[in-house]
């Protein structure tokens, strides 16, 4: 096993992102900037499904650059988490995860915060929201407020 | 194309006790279930040339299937691990059967076994299903987290409600009460499943299915063959599979899964449709698994699950038994290996307790479903 997929291993058990996945790298470079990406086709034009990848989903090109979203999404599903799987949630609990479809295109994995759990609902409009840590940068998403 | 419908047959079959078994290991639940297979079938392990089997979930390493084996003195000419996660039982069956029709092997252990109630004393990596990278960084870690997402989708495009999901919870523990080799035994109500705690909403801790060790292995073979046998053979009318995605962030919807397809195709090569099954033995990790294969598979139309599992129409003695063993749910989680084998018994006819026999059962469908609800796999058995 090379160190490469062992570190990635170790990473993956402690419910961390791997950094430096080469497809995935410019994603959570540009998070640190505060900016949400996503790889969109240069022949196509699609927006990739994530995680990313190195040819594109939809044709399988391999020409495509890194876009800057608008950060806003609709929630395509939800869920409450009551069970801690992992010590470092063992204080979070009960906390959202939801499926968020983004506006451009591609959905992600994420957290609706600023609202409790269970008032998160499907096809509730949400925006990006970033959170430092250490080491990274996630993105998470709060209800869109009515003007 | 030549349809392989009837070619082949199930000539034996084998379960371990299962359970928490702490003095047992992945290896030795394997070895346990073949052995328990061969001496249903009557023949030795010399007389097998083939065998399939899953990547143990404790020990990823290459090539399991040959290691098992030699260890079971099986020589075999066809073996290799399978990979669909709780498909992987049926694609065995599917595997094995093609293996035969094209001249590669004339009998074929499918076995799998996991030790998941107790831990494994043996060393080995633990298998990853993929891009938990993805998913784990936002606290999304567990089976149960994908299928809630899936259950909350029903809710909301369909109106289903937990309530609804109890039905099959209920149903399928009182299928094990009657199942001397069940986890679980003790008869629950709706009541008990809406008071159980949340684990991760909406799916409650009896929406869940068990964590179990023990095996379970089924011999595949020629219809010619299979006549040399000495117990009844169980004829493989129908197989399909689909996989519509991967992971969550590229499934087209939630709510209709690779069971439709899968069923359909396993139904044409059958020339059988759903009136036509006695009973059904489905994937039940979750109770919405079950709910949205009942609706893949055309027992009822879709979003009509929630109305299909009440009045006792899943129950013994209805119109679609389902889980006659008890399932994942209550009797063991061995991904869908003991589906296959209850199966079998059911349609052999005396094998299992009385109360539970699906009386006149002919004609059975098997599911099998794994990863993030995406894989599965399909069996149409039939009494020879």
């Amino acid at each position: 096993m090379s160190k490469t997929q062992d570190e990635r291993g170790r990473a993956a058990r402690r419910g961390q992102p791997f950094l430096d996945e080469p497809e995935a790298k410019p994603f959570w470079a540009k998070l640190r900037e505060h900016r949400l990406t996503a790889q969109r086709c240069s022949s196509c034009k699609k927006i990739f499904t994530f995680p990313p990848q190195a040819l594109c989903p939809h044709c399988l090109a391999s020409d495509y650059e890194w876009v800057i979203l608008c950060g806003k999404g609709k929630v395509y599903s939800c869920v409450t988490y009551h069970r801690p799987w992992h010590p470092a949630y063992q204080d979070k609990i009960p906390y959202n995860v939801s499926l968020i479809d983004l506006d451009e295109g591609g959905r992600i994995v994420s957290n609706v915060v600023d609202c409790p759990p269970d008032e998160v609902r499907i096809g509730m409009a949400v925006e990006v929201v970033y959170e430092d840590l250490p080491e990274y940068t996630l993105p998470k998403f709060r209800p869109v407020k009515s003007a | 194309m030549t349809n392989l419908s009837g070619k082949c047959a199930i000539v034996g079959m084998g379960e371990t006790t299962v359970g928490k078994r702490p003095d047992a290991t992945t290896n030795s639940l394997h070895l346990e279930a073949i052995k328990a297979c061969l001496e249903d079938a009557g023949i030795k392990a010399s007389q097998v040339d083939g065998l399939l089997t899953n990547q143990p979930l404790n020990d990823s390493h290459r090539s399991y299937a040959v290691k098992l084996a030699h260890m079971a003195g099986i020589n075999a000419g066809f073996a290799t691990d399978l990979a669909l996660g709780g498909a992987t039982p049926i694609a065995m069956v599917q595997h094995a059967v093609m293996a035969i029709e094209a001249g590669m092997a004339t009998t074929v252990m499918c076995v799998h076994a996991r030790k998941r109630a107790t831990p494994d004393p043996t060393p080995g990596h633990s298998i990853r299903r993929g891009d938990e990278h993805w998913e784990e960084p936002w606290g999304h870690f567990a089976a149960a987290g994908g299928h809630a997402f899936a259950a909350q989708r029903h809710m909301y495009e369909y109106g289903t409600k937990s309530e609804d999901l109890a039905h099959i919870a209920v149903s399928t523990r009182k299928h094990a009460s009657l199942n001397k080799n069940a986890t679980l035994r003790k008869p629950i109500t709706i009541e008990d499943h809406q008071q159980s705690r949340m684990i991760v909403a909406p799916l409650h801790l009896l929406d869940c299915s068990l964590e179990s060790d023990g095996g379970g292995a089924v011999l595949v073979t020629s219809v010619e063959r299979a006549r040399d046998f000495p117990k009844r053979p169980i004829a493989i009318l129908g197989m399909g599979q689909h996989h519509p995605h991967f992971s969550l962030l590229d499934a087209p919807t939630l709510t209709t899964l690779g069971g439709k397809k899968s069923s359909e195709m396993a139904y044409r090569m059958a020339g059988l449709g759903p009136k036509d099954m006695d009973f059904a033995e489905i994937y039940d990790c979750f109770t919405i698994t079950a709910l949205i294969t009942l609706e893949d598979y055309g027992f009822c139309a879709k979003g009509d699950g929630k109305d299909f599992v009440k009045d006792g129409r899943i129950g013994l003695g209805g119109e679609l038994p389902l889980n006659t063993h008890g399932g994942l749910l209550s009797q063991a989680h061995l991904e869908g290996q003991l589906h296959i084998t209850e199966a079998v018994k059911q349609l052999r006819g005396n094998e299992v307790e009385p109360e539970r026999q699906v009386a006149n059962a002919k004609v059975g469908i098997v599911s099998g479903h794994g990863g993030s609800l995406a894989m599965h796999a399909t069996l149409i058995l039939g009494a020879l």
